[in-house]
């Protein structure tokens, strides 16, 4: 006799589903997009057309920077292709030291570790740091990666309500006497676009005894002074424990870190899994993050102009009657509220068909089961460039009924 | 506080989320019959700590599937 199991993917019928009723409308994939030639961090060609890009994340519009590809060139042709090994072994190469030192000068940190993306950076530390008996508190509208961070653990999960400083506290105060504490917020949440009350929250860890860690992802490079972000913004950066932070968005290649002043802090080096067991950086890539980190230190200018272009964005869609996700300018991310996934969708498309792209943003993903068509902004958008943007919106809206 | 009594309290919180007006027993599920996503999850979470003064972690909540388990959590979390 043969043993019938179930089909494993049975589980993703829904999904599927889903998919299939919104391919069946005859929308075009969201989910499926090809960027053919991508002229500039702004312009792409996207499925055959000339495209204006406003979601990529690409904050400082490093990517094409000619410094940036120049180091990276040099890298390709000293240090070769790959490094095919962990940071451990074989795999740190000289440009690995200088794209730490560049972050250590950057964050004036004692100490930086460089991951091979930002989900790893997130992943490891929180897994390892945060053991058994130890509890994390942290943020219900956290990242995947800082949710999986706490699956892979031990420890215990305790989340509060969305940048509520109150319900953190009641979930503090009620921790066991004696145990460690993690408490995990983010500087930018990325779904809406909005900004945590750094000063706030960390203040209540630390008079629970917490160690506070905090992702930059979304503001590293343009908010705070030196651009290191929220915390620095708000004044609370010198109590922040660790840092987890990106190359692929402001710095615009791939790669994950953490800073931090914590004194025992290398040992993370031998006993952080997601920076062990994977194959480190290419040289290239982590010449070009060396490059684009020292350059981020001296962009004045260009993050007083992506605050424009964040501005301008803003004001224009509000006005047109557009909801966002913020009643003001948080970030360099505007999130517009979609009614539905259905009309989401078709907004998208309206909108890749006047030359621009956003990102649709879907459950479960999304906070409250929102759609959200999510704009970031890069300080290589002209100011001519935000007006076509408002004029695709204002087109596009009207055509499917949102305005 | 005896299990009656933890039962009588938690009761009078699921009201305003059993939004069918199910009948609930010991084996009434949350994601099953009450059909509790992961938004009202966190919410009636929320109003079952603040009313005992304690944390249900997400791992404590991964083994609670019923109302019965749930009233037995929470019960054998008093006078610790």
């Amino acid at each position: 006799m043969t043993a019938t199991a179930p089909d494993l993917f049975a589980k993703f019928d829904e999904i599927i589903q889903i998919r299939e009723n919104l391919l069946a409308s005859g929308v075009e994939d969201p989910f499926s997009l090809v960027m053919e030639k991508v002229l500039s961090p702004t312009r792409a060609i996207c499925n055959g057309r000339d495209t204006i890009l406003l979601g990529t994340y690409n904050y400082m519009g490093m990517t094409f920077d000619p410094d940036v590809i120049a180091a990276g060139k040099e890298a390709l042709d000293q240090f070769g292709s790959g490094t095919t090994g962990s940071r451990v072994l074989n795999g740190t190469y000289q440009g690995h030291r200088e794209v730490e030192d560049a972050l250590r000068e950057f964050y004036a940190m004692d100490h930086a570790m460089v991951f091979s993306t930002g989900y790893q950076a997130n992943l490891g530390i929180i897994s390892t740091i945060a053991g058994k008996g130890d509890y994390i508190v942290l943020d219900i509208d956290s990242h995947a990666s800082i949710w999986d961070g706490c699956a892979m653990g031990k420890a215990e999960v305790v989340p509060f309500k969305h940048n509520d400083i109150e319900a953190m506290e009641k979930r503090l105060r009620r921790i066991p006497e004696g145990a460690g504490i993690l408490v995990v917020l983010e500087g930018v949440y990325s779904m809406l676009g909005d900004v945590a009350p750094l000063k706030e929250m960390v203040a209540v860890a630390k008079k629970y005894g917490a160690m506070v860690l905090v992702d930059e992802a979304h503001s590293m490079g343009f908010i705070g002074e030196h651009g290191r972000g929220v915390a620095e913004d708000q004044g609370v950066l010198d109590q922040v424990d660790f840092v987890i932070g990106t190359f692929s968005k402001s710095v615009g290649t791939v790669g994950g870190f953490c800073v931090s002043n914590h004194p025992k802090f290398e040992i993370m080096r031998l006993v952080c899994r997601p920076y062990v067991f994977t194959a480190s950086l290419p040289p290239s890539v982590v010449a070009t993050a060396a490059t684009s980190v020292r350059k981020l230190m001296q962009a004045g200018e260009k993050r007083a102009h992506l605050w424009e272009n964040s501005r301008r964005l803003h004001a224009g869609l509000t006005e047109m009657g557009f909801t966002l996700g913020t009643s003001e300018p948080q970030s360099a991310i505007v999130a517009v509220i979609m009614p539905d996934l259905q009309k989401g969708a078709s907004m998208w498309e309206a909108l890749l068909h006047e030359g621009l792209y956003v990102n649709l943003a879907r459950p479960p993903a999304t906070p409250a089961n929102m759609t959200l068509l999510r704009c970031s902004l890069c300080a290589e958008h002209s100011s001519e460039e935000v007006e076509t943007i408002l004029g695709m919106f204002e087109r596009a809206g009207k055509a499917v009924g949102i305005i | 506080m005896d299990r009656a009594e933890v039962d009588s309290r938690i009761r009078t919180i699921i009201e305003p989320f059993n939004k069918k007006s199910m009948k609930i027993t010991d084996a009434t599920s949350f994601a099953g019959d009450l059909e509790f996503d992961s938004l009202t999850v966190m919410d009636f979470v929320a109003a079952i700590e603040d009313e005992f003064d304690i944390i249900i972690s997400m791992n404590q909540q991964a083994e609670i599937e019923t109302y019965g388990q749930l009233v037995d959590a929470v019960t054998g979390m008093q006078g610790k």
